[in-house]
């Protein structure tokens, strides 16, 4: 469903993935972990093409989305759905209008009918009845949870996930989680999620890709990533700084 | 590359990107069903919101011009032509000059801040996310409100200021006000009036483009913001003085050549 072919991009000088290559399979949960700075987010964003490559190409369902222009994305982007790290709410919008902008955009659907997909979508994540609530008013878990709302309010066949438990408190973390696999069970979505949470990424990946080094350095299972005997992915899965410590 | 060639590829891009935004603006103009809610809350945050500075600003402007003027004049005794030439500047220039300037500092630097925060804060990804255009979202229903509510303001700006301009004539310096009139509606065209309207347009598109541009590729963080918004300003005020010198050239041609 989502095949990724030799990626490269640079930062002016500043080389950040080279040859990165993968695929994912319709309906899979996948897990990218990686430090902070090497490339996951971006990575994330070369899927929905909000960034374009220096060179390889991104496939979603056989169709090369980097030789798109913004117009003809805009259909693409409709099998996705993404939660980014801050969550991204229009600030000038309430939540409701947040969760319906792109109906109301559409013009598709009739008002009540928007209004009971976003009632529907927001009990989904815990939030009923705040629909009329700015985003200033709502705290860092209650943001992500209504980014959530929003990205899969039009039942998108892609969820992507930008560091969903950053900047949460374990408790925060521990129930996005949950609405993540709760969101992969009952929407049947293939979902990707990019975190360095490995709490996080144990629970919630089928698979786990570790980019390191500007390129996909391990892939395997959960429970293949976590007892891998390999120095650097067991430097990064135990949180060890220094290689000397580990047993 | 040295430095000169850094700015000169650095700007070149810019225009690029600033013409290939220009292209998609219009593009979208042509095909995209207008979402009326945000136009008319544009043109309310323009040209409601903008009154007060424009018109302080030609009031000013038509009093000081119809001082400066009549002090020149009556040197030479010809008192009762001050309200034809704060008429005539007014309709042609000062009144579309002034008022792009004024829009430029107060909404040009709104647009700018207000797109460069959303950039920032990945607004405009989750915009694309929702499989929504951020030039038709974001630029169309600024720009149409700018290119409607600027040629408005600019008539208000003219009214006013050779308002303010007749009373300082007529009432502070004494000027005989029926001579005042008949000379100033004898030297002021239809012709300077349409130049007026016709530059105010295209000021209104200069504002909104140069503050959508600024805003939409604004650098990270607050600095960023800032920055943006700072050279929206500048950008546009210095790209409508500079595009009013041609266009009185050039609309001068044309009106007086028919």
């Amino acid at each position: 469903m989502i095949e990724v072919k030799d990626l490269e991009k640079s930062f002016g000088k500043q080389k950040v993935l080279d040859g990165v290559s993968f695929s994912i399979e319709k309906g899979e949960s996948v897990v990218i972990i990686g430090r902070s700075g090497g490339g996951k987010s971006v990575l994330l964003k070369h899927l929905i093409a909000l960034l374009q490559p220096d060179a390889g190409e991104v496939l979603i369902e056989g169709e090369n989305i980097v030789a798109m222009n913004e117009r003809q994305l805009l259909r693409v982007r409709r099998k996705f759905g993404m939660l980014f790290q801050g969550a991204a709410l229009f600030d000038s919008l309430s939540v409701k209008e947040n969760i319906a902008f792109a109906f109301r955009r559409d013009r598709s659907l009739p008002e009540e009918e928007i209004a009971k997909r976003v009632a529907h979508v927001l009990e989904l994540v815990d939030l009923p009845g705040i629909e009329d609530k700015n985003p200033s008013e709502l705290s860092g878990g209650m943001r992500k949870r209504v980014g959530l709302a929003r990205a899969i309010v039009y039942q998108p066949e892609i969820v992507l996930y930008d560091e969903p438990t950053t900047g949460l408190d374990p408790i925060a973390s521990d129930s996005i989680d949950k609405l993540i696999l709760r969101v992969r069970d009952r929407l049947d979505v293939t979902s990707v999620v990019v975190t360095h949470d490995m709490r996080s990424a144990r629970r919630l990946g089928q698979r786990i890709l570790m980019l390191h080094d500007k390129r996909i350095y391990a892939a395997g299972t959960a429970d293949q990533i976590f007892q891998s005997q390999d120095p650097v992915v067991r430097q990064f899965v135990e949180g060890v700084s220094d290689v000397k410590e580990l047993n | 590359m040295s430095f000169w060639g850094q700015w000169v590829s650095e700007w070149l891009e810019g225009l690029g990107r600033l013409t290939f935004l220009t292209k998609d603006a219009i593009a979208s103009l042509l095909t995209f069903k207008v979402a009326w809610r945000d136009l008319l809350f544009q043109i309310y945050f323009v040209g409601v919101k903008s009154q007060s500075v424009v018109l302080i600003t030609g009031a000013f402007t038509g009093m000081v011009l119809a001082a400066q003027t009549y002090l020149q004049f009556h040197k030479v005794r010809m008192d009762t032509a001050t309200l034809a030439v704060v008429s005539v500047s007014m309709c042609s220039e000062l009144g579309p000059v002034l008022t792009g300037l004024m829009v430029a500092g107060r909404v040009g630097a709104a647009i700018a801040a207000e797109l460069g925060t959303m950039r920032v804060t990945e607004q405009i990804d989750a915009l694309r996310t929702l499989a929504t255009h951020p030039v038709d979202y974001l630029v169309v229903p600024r720009l149409l409100a700018l290119h409607a509510a600027l040629p408005l303001l600019t008539a208000e700006s003219i009214a006013i200021g050779i308002g303010a301009g007749y009373v300082v004539a007529v009432y502070l310096y004494g000027i005989d006000s029926a001579y005042s009139w008949y000379n100033m509606v004898k030297y002021t065209g239809t012709i300077d009036v349409a130049i007026g309207l016709i530059k105010a347009v295209i000021f209104g598109g200069i504002v909104a483009i140069v503050g959508c541009y600024k805003g939409l590729f604004c650098g990270e963080g607050a600095q960023g913001v800032g920055r943006a918004t700072t050279e929206a300003v500048v950008y546009s005020s210095i790209t409508i003085l500079i595009t009013n010198f041609f266009l009185t050239l050039v609309l001068g041609k044309i009106f007086h050549t028919f």
